[in-house]
């Protein structure tokens, strides 16, 4: 095991060594453009000369603006992807029995590739190309007129080509969130194959619904039910969640459970992938300001403070259920508290994000440990009882918490939130909920029954057994005696 | 000569095995195995599921006396394995027939030395 903690750390020092250091390099470009601006060389008098001034000032002012915009976006979106790999694989990784780790681990990592080659040629412009209602168009396939411009109807200070990376690093997130049920049973080229469907039917409209411009649950851009979504509650986490409870239920129960023992094998592999799942989540929540500003800080602050609570709500409910607060709890608690506050991360000051932690805590808890049980699906790592449930209950707090002060998203004076006296977005929360959950309800379903014919969905009996780490990918995770 | 197995708490390893040191006992095998008696095992809860874990970490000592220390290892290890809780452990005492060093195939209580 001290070898494996080893190489998990030199793992994680490569990842942020290799996202980081370019990172730091373009940070360096960065502030030597506007030394690179002609300064001023004309010293005539009158009007004229002055104008021309204030003109190579106003610009200099845009090129500072961009440029820190530009560093914390940059920084923002390596860490979305460390929250994927590490963060989630680890995670997942240690739920899991042994002989599954590296299959779950897989699942997570390929989709950074799979999803990165699908974003470069249509995702993008699906998700934030044309303006269509539901669905974006081919405007930028294949990233035409994807540059150093900034698209001012999105992030007008950064350059275009940040804001795209930024997004795809959401888009391979949320179907990596939706393995947590499929795990230790699902087909590798089934996971694929259904996935990569999943992004192209499920999250590209739901992505383009909820944040693309035309998109007619778009609360900044003038949707018809504006839903307040600040970083992706309904887009990533109702849409992996629902779709996750969904395959639980497609694919049937794991071989023997729920009678034979499944616990996890490393819980030290969980807890250093959730607490990763905690760093990253500055760069998910925050970064979703789309700038450096004090909005940033707000998301930010709001982010730390609901993952802090429902880490002590589900140990305190867990403490007093069974007389022992667990360290799985804790850490999950914390993500649970980190979902729920994704919506509502930038429309909330500190003290409903207290509410909304404390919130999340307490009914994920619930429902992982009670309603599961009284349904019997099997969903092996809580995908939907944490994303799904916690998804749900945050967009909905988003419409009671929210305030204009924090983010005037509706225009300077104008009620944002229910105890803000806009208790019609709770309404508003409520339609995006539902369009979400039967997006993902419809969509998964067809996708399944779909994927089921060309490839086949689980592994057979004796698979199982032996575990998907040999029968899929010929490796082992431990080979201890070598 | 006389072999005795005794399975003890790994708690009490240390303990017992310096004061069998101390009464002049010079050889032991030690080993780390898993099982039960009439201690059962204990409960573990993932996210509200719970396991029964039945079999539970012991250390099983194993030694072959000549006839005249065992009275004293039985009683040394009675004094310092006891915790007065189920699942201390227990001691097995049985005949050998014979021993043989295999550096010089020295036999019986002489290759014990």
């Amino acid at each position: 095991m001290r070898r494996m903690a080893g190489k998990c750390c030199l793992l994680i020092g490569l990842v942020l060594g290799t996202t980081l250091l370019p990172c730091m390099c373009l940070f360096g470009q960065q502030s030597v453009t506007p030394s690179a601006t002609p300064s001023a060389t004309s010293s005539e008098p009158g009007s004229k000369a002055l104008d021309e001034k204030i003109a190579q000032f106003d610009q200099r002012v845009t090129a500072a603006q961009s440029s820190a915009d530009n560093a914390w976006m940059l920084v923002s979106a390596a860490l979305v992807l460390m929250m994927t790999g590490p963060g989630l694989a680890l995670f997942y990784g240690g739920l899991v029995r042994r002989k599954n780790t590296l299959a779950i681990m897989m699942q997570s990592f390929v989709l950074m590739g799979l999803i990165t080659v699908m974003w470069a040629l249509v995702g993008y412009s699906l998700c934030f190309g044309g303006n269509g209602p539901v669905i974006g168009g081919f405007e930028h396939a294949f990233l035409r007129g994807v540059g150093a411009e900034p698209n001012a109807d999105y992030a007008g200070t950064i350059p275009q080509t940040t804001f795209m990376v930024y997004q795809l690093m959401f888009a391979i997130i949320t179907p990596a969130l939706i393995t947590g049920a499929t795990a230790e049973r699902m087909k590798f080229s089934g996971t694929i194959l259904f996935l990569g469907l999943w992004f192209l039917v499920v999250y590209a409209p739901l992505a383009h619904m909820v944040w693309g411009k035309g998109g007619f649950l778009n609360a900044s851009l003038g949707g018809r039910f504006p839903t307040l979504d600040f970083a992706g509650g309904t887009v990533v986490h109702i849409s992996s969640g629902v779709s996750a409870l969904v395959c639980a239920l497609y694919l049937k129960k794991r071989t023997g459970y729920p009678q034979k023992p499944m616990p996890p094998h490393s819980l030290v592999l969980s807890f250093i992938g959730a607490c990763l799942l905690w760093v990253g989540w500055f760069g998910f929540n925050a970064g979703s300001a789309l700038a450096s500003n004090g909005l940033a800080s707000s998301a930010f602050v709001a982010t730390h403070f609901a993952a802090a609570t429902a880490a002590l709500s589900w140990s305190a409910a867990e403490w007093i259920k069974n007389g022992k607060p667990s360290a799985l709890g804790a850490i999950s608690g914390a993500v649970a508290g980190l979902v729920a506050i994704t919506p509502a991360a930038g429309f909330v000051g500190p003290m409903p994000a207290l509410v909304i932690g404390l919130a999340a805590g307490l009914f994920c808890y619930w429902m992982v440990t009670k309603v599961k049980g009284v349904f019997g699906y099997d969903d092996s790592l809580d995908a939907f009882g944490v994303h799904g449930a916690g998804g749900t209950i945050g967009a909905l707090l988003t419409g009671v918490f929210a305030q204009a002060v924090i983010n005037p998203i509706f225009g300077v004076g104008k009620a944002v939130g229910g105890l803000d006296g806009h208790w019609a977005q709770v309404g508003n929360q409520l339609v995006g909920i539902a369009i979400a959950w039967v997006f993902a309800l419809v969509g998964t379903f067809i996708l399944l029954k779909i994927v089921d014919l060309i490839t086949g969905l689980r592994v057979t009996d004796d698979d199982e057994v032996t575990g998907l780490d040999i029968v899929l990918h010929g490796e082992e995770a431990y080979n201890l005696e070598s | 000569m006389i072999k005795l197995e005794a399975i003890i708490q790994p708690s009490r390893f240390e303990s017992v095995k310096d004061a069998l040191c101390e009464i002049g006992i010079e050889g032991m095998t030690v080993t780390e195995v898993r099982g039960h008696g009439r201690q059962k095992g204990h409960t573990e809860v993932y996210r509200g599921r719970e396991y029964t874990v039945d079999l539970l970490p012991k250390i099983k000592l194993e030694m072959v006396l000549p006839d005249k220390l065992v009275d004293k290892a039985v009683d040394t290890i009675l004094k310092t394995a006891k915790t007065g809780k189920i699942g201390d452990g227990k001691i097995f005492l049985t005949r050998v027939d014979d021993a043989i060093r295999i550096r010089n195939e020295e036999r019986g209580e002489n290759a014990l030395q």
